[in-house]
């Protein structure tokens, strides 16, 4: 196979992901927040809610729509473009997609018209309830998709069948709650949820910065920041479990995030700053801080975590014990049903490593004729680019823990400093709405380029995983990906903006009306301190 | 696990074989309307509050029709590994402009009203037209090209391979007999969608739907006949060799005899007669209603001829599911290209879960949603609707 082919193929999955990944986190933290502002409406009766639930929820759909378009190109490129991985593992990683679709993403299509048509055919508990179908959709949604991930990085529950050359399912259960998938599902949503509440709290700033609307930030500043501040700290704690679950089911990305060649005596210092090497293997000026690595990677004082080096040339032996299986494979691809017992025996003692014989197929058409140059080379392979996930990882964590203080400074000020803002929070406040982007896209490149070379760890080579298209079939499709979602993403932001912009223009009258009536007691009451907890908890 | 024993390997085949049909029907039954709508919409919208009509007919449904099709992309990820691996890469560029129309589709719903102005609207009217007309009408391309065979194989590792230039093998799709199912899908869609304006909007609007769907409805019955004669005289069908049930998913270990021809299976299976019956009674007594201008009746009707139609081609094939030219033996069939006995089992038990609670909720929703779109509706509440 032409490198260049797979090459391509990987730059288009990057693409067509990361370009998902704008929409969902969105959609997954602002889907709950527009659920609480009207179970406040619904409680309150108050129709500054009613407002708020509007506004936000016309965000919302804008930014919705475009996360259901490029997630149908999600759930086709497998095909398209990764059709021997489809076939290798479709019979594991199929079945969570599927059960996405009619678990969660049927529940939240369905309803989420409802909510933007149902207003006068609803009464108002009903509408509120089809609000929460929606993010709990959503939702769930997540939760599939990353078990599917999940499985990638840590392969449980599955055994290769040489009948049917291919990856089969031994338990559902096993798939279902691998370790990985639980602790990457609650650091996703959360990291949705933290991405819509600086989404929620940069804009209102904005109002507040311009005098404007300023009932409607007040109070979503107070929503946004006290679910902000929960969700960056789940993001963070979470976080911390996926690296202590990487310990033990992904060693080697844990090491190359942490740009450890040599494997340190227990407990191992955490390297906070440094240039990594990849060519020489060391770390040049390198900032250490002692134990924290290993406190963080085992939780113990006494536990070793095993360094590049080592872990290479424990790949090395794992090619060679592959390489046992691949020759079992053959002998039964060729004999079928007539295989001697003791072939198959011998293939199933050695099956778990068949996946690092496979890493020679990028040279050698039959991996038994690899020269021991070639194994060399193979074992170097699955060591994954150390300076980029080096710094992402650094990038990402640093940006997680500013989450924590923007929030809570917020969370302060709503509470205990009746809603009143200083000026340059605010513009700070605006400032900040890209960086939980940012620090998402950053997340799922370290999870995703960290287990190069495998689409799927120990099991598969990415090399092997694509489909045998054309480069110009590459070409093409990459190019009208491009220039569609740029084209696309445009014209989102454009309308985000001019609805912005625009401000809560709905039931403004009826807003207004009831604001008169109650005039008295609101001046009284405003800043209200009452308005300031997550009431729908 | 034992618990997946309780049902043969060879029975959840089957019933996997019928919930893809499902799938695909169920698709084309309620996103089939919805790219019938958008195919329909220059030609019975002219001005900007007709189109809006049209457009807000479907404005609330079809995010979730919409997840038929992804759901079906996922059920035979899940259920079919192989047909799911040869045939998106197969159709590779086909299924680009699938994919782009469907992207497109969404936001051309949700974008097009938000701004006040004629370009950015008639833009996203054509892209709404194009959304619906240009899937609407592949699908049936695709379905054409899997009754003929489609020029793949399966190495020896069952990796698939798809020799020829990309142009040509694009282009190779529109053969004559594959257009003429793209003819017969796009026009039995167009007859659906204007079923649903009959029912769904009034006035001028649903007066032209009409008078469009009654064409289309011929055309889709005249097409569907002439496929039917095109298959009985001018396609070699195919044919398995012995018949292992319950054997390992590799599609290389069955014989594949090439000859003969597909409508054999009337002769072996007389019953299955009744989906061709269904298709062009279906059809008939839709384009009768759409005459009379009875609204329910039409919709269902319309709904029954698609039903014939499509289960019709499933049935004419079975076992196969994707038939191979250039390697009759790399062909995928029920047998041979499904997930393991376990998965099939596990994703059983979850569909019979969800399917009924899913047709509940839908159900439900169009309930609330029951009642005609009006020009009045539209201008009122111009600022929340499509």
């Amino acid at each position: 196979m032409e490198i260049g082919l797979v090459e391509l193929s990987r730059m288009q999955f990057a693409l067509t992901a990361m370009y998902h990944f704008l929409f969902v986190p969105l959609t997954l933290g602002l889907s709950i927040l527009v659920a609480i502002m009207e179970t406040v409406y619904v409680m309150t009766n108050r129709p500054i809610w009613r407002q708020m639930t509007k506004f936000w929820g016309t965000l919302f759909g804008i930014n919705f729509v475009l996360g259901v378009a490029t997630g149908i190109t999600m759930e086709f490129q497998f095909g398209m473009n990764w059709s021997y991985y489809s076939h290798y593992v479709g019979d594991i990683f199929g079945a969570p997609l599927a059960i996405e679709g009619l678990m969660a993403f049927f529940l939240e299509a369905t309803f989420v018209g409802l909510f933007f048509f149902g207003w006068d055919k609803l009464s108002k508990v009903q509408h509120m309830m089809v609000a929460w179908l929606v993010a709990i959709g959503s939702n769930f949604s997540a939760l599939w998709i990353l078990i599917a991930n999940g499985w990638m990085q840590n392969p449980v529950g599955a055994e290769f069948n040489p009948d049917t050359m291919r990856m089969e399912m031994t338990s559902f259960f096993e798939v279902l709650f691998n370790e990985v998938a639980q602790a990457k599902f609650v650091h996703t949503v959360s990291a949705g949820y933290v991405t819509a509440s600086v989404f929620v709290l940069g804009v209102s700033a904005l109002y507040l910065i311009q005098n404007k609307h300023k009932d409607l930030a007040r109070r979503s500043i107070a929503v946004a920041s006290a679910f902000g501040l929960a969700a960056a700290l789940s993001v963070v704690v979470l976080g911390d479990e996926s690296g202590y679950s990487a310990s033990h089911t992904q060693k080697m990305k844990l090491a190359a995030i942490e740009a450890m060649w040599e494997t340190h005596e227990a407990p191992a210092p955490f390297t906070a700053i440094g240039f990594p090497d990849q060519d020489a293997r060391e770390t040049h000026y390198a900032v250490e801080i002692p134990w924290a690595m290993g406190l963080i990677g085992t939780r113990s004082l006494t536990q070793e975590i095993p360094g590049i080096n080592d872990l290479v040339a424990e790949s090395e032996e794992k090619i060679r014990d592959g390489l046992i299986a691949y020759d079992a494979l053959m002998i039964i691809r060729e004999q079928r049903e007539a295989t001697p017992q003791i072939v198959r025996e011998t293939f199933e003692a050695h099956s778990d490593n068949l996946g690092y014989a496979l890493l020679l197929k990028q040279y050698v058409d039959d991996p038994r004729n690899a020269t021991e140059a070639q194994i060399k080379m193979a074992a170097d392979d699955t060591v994954p680019g150390v300076a980029p996930l080096f710094w992402a990882f650094r990038l990402m964590v640093v940006l997680g823990f500013s989450f924590i203080a923007v929030m809570a400074y917020f969370f302060y000020r709503a509470s205990f400093r009746n809603m009143q803002f200083p000026r340059w929070s605010l513009y700070a406040a605006v400032a900040i709405i890209p960086t939980p982007w940012i620090a998402a896209e950053l997340g799922w490149f370290v999870a995703e380029f960290g287990r190069q070379p495998w689409t799927v760890d120990g099991v598969l080579p990415t090399a092997l995983s694509a489909s045998h298209l054309s480069i110009a079939d590459l070409l093409i499709t990459l190019a009208g990906f491009l220039i569609f979602y740029s084209v696309l993403f445009v014209i989102e932001v454009s309308l985000m903006v001019k609805y912005i912009r625009k401000g809560p223009f709905q039931d403004v009258d009826e807003t207004n009306a009831w604001l008169e009536r109650h005039e008295a007691r609101l001046r009284s009451e405003t800043p209200a301190p009452t308005l300031t907890a997550t009431p729908a908890e | 696990m034992i618990l997946f024993e309780l049902i043969d390997y060879d029975i959840l085949r089957v019933i996997w074989w019928a919930l893809l049909g499902v799938l695909l029907i169920g698709f084309a039954l309620t996103d089939g309307f919805d790219m019938g709508v958008g195919a329909l919409l220059p030609f019975v919208a002219k001005t900007d509050v007709e189109r809006r009509v049209a457009i807000n007919t479907v404005g609330p449904v079809w995010e979730g029709n919409q997840v038929w099709f992804i759901l079906g992309g996922g059920a035979i990820f899940a259920a079919w590994p192989p047909l799911y691996a040869v045939s998106f890469s197969g159709f590779y560029l086909a299924m680009f402009v699938v994919l782009a129309a469907f992207i497109v589709r969404p936001v051309a719903f949700k974008y097009r009203s938000k701004r006040d102005d004629a370009t950015w609207r008639t833009r996203w009217d054509w892209a709404l037209f194009a959304g619906g007309a240009v899937p609407a009408l592949l699908f049936g391309v695709a379905v054409g090209n899997v009754l003929l065979g489609v020029p793949f194989y399966l190495t020896e590792d069952l990796m698939p391979m798809y020799p020829g230039n990309f142009a040509i093998k694009f282009i190779g799709l529109l053969r004559p007999f594959a257009l003429l199912a793209g003819v017969v899908s796009l026009s039995m869609l167009l007859m659906h969608g204007a079923a649903w304006l009959s029912l769904k909007a009034e006035g001028i609007v649903a007066e032209r739907a009409r008078a469009i769907g009654i064409k289309a409805g011929i055309v889709a019955a005249g097409g569907y006949a002439l496929a039917g004669l095109w298959m009985a005289v001018g396609i070699d069908g195919f044919a398995l060799g012995e018949v292992v049930a319950n054997g390992p998913s590799n599609p290389l270990y069955s014989e594949v005899i090439r000859g003969g021809s597909w409508l054999s299976a009337y002769a072996d299976r007389p019953w299955i007669a009744i989906a061709p019956i269904m298709g062009f009674a279906g059809i008939a007594l839709a384009v009768l209603g759409l005459k009379a201008g009875r609204e329910v009746s039409t919709l269902l009707w319309s709904k029954m001829g698609i039903l014939g139609i499509i289960s019709s081609v499933g049935l004419t094939m079975f076992p196969f599911i994707l038939p191979s030219t250039l390697d009759p033996k790399s062909s995928l069939t029920v047998w041979d290209a499904s997930s393991s006995h376990q998965t099939l089992f596990i994703m059983l038990v979850v569909t019979a879960i969800f399917m009924p609670l899913i047709l509940m909720y839908t159900a439900w929703v169009y309930k609330v949603l029951w009642g005609k779109v009006t020009e009045a509706q539209v201008t009122e509440n111009a600022d929340t609707v499509y």
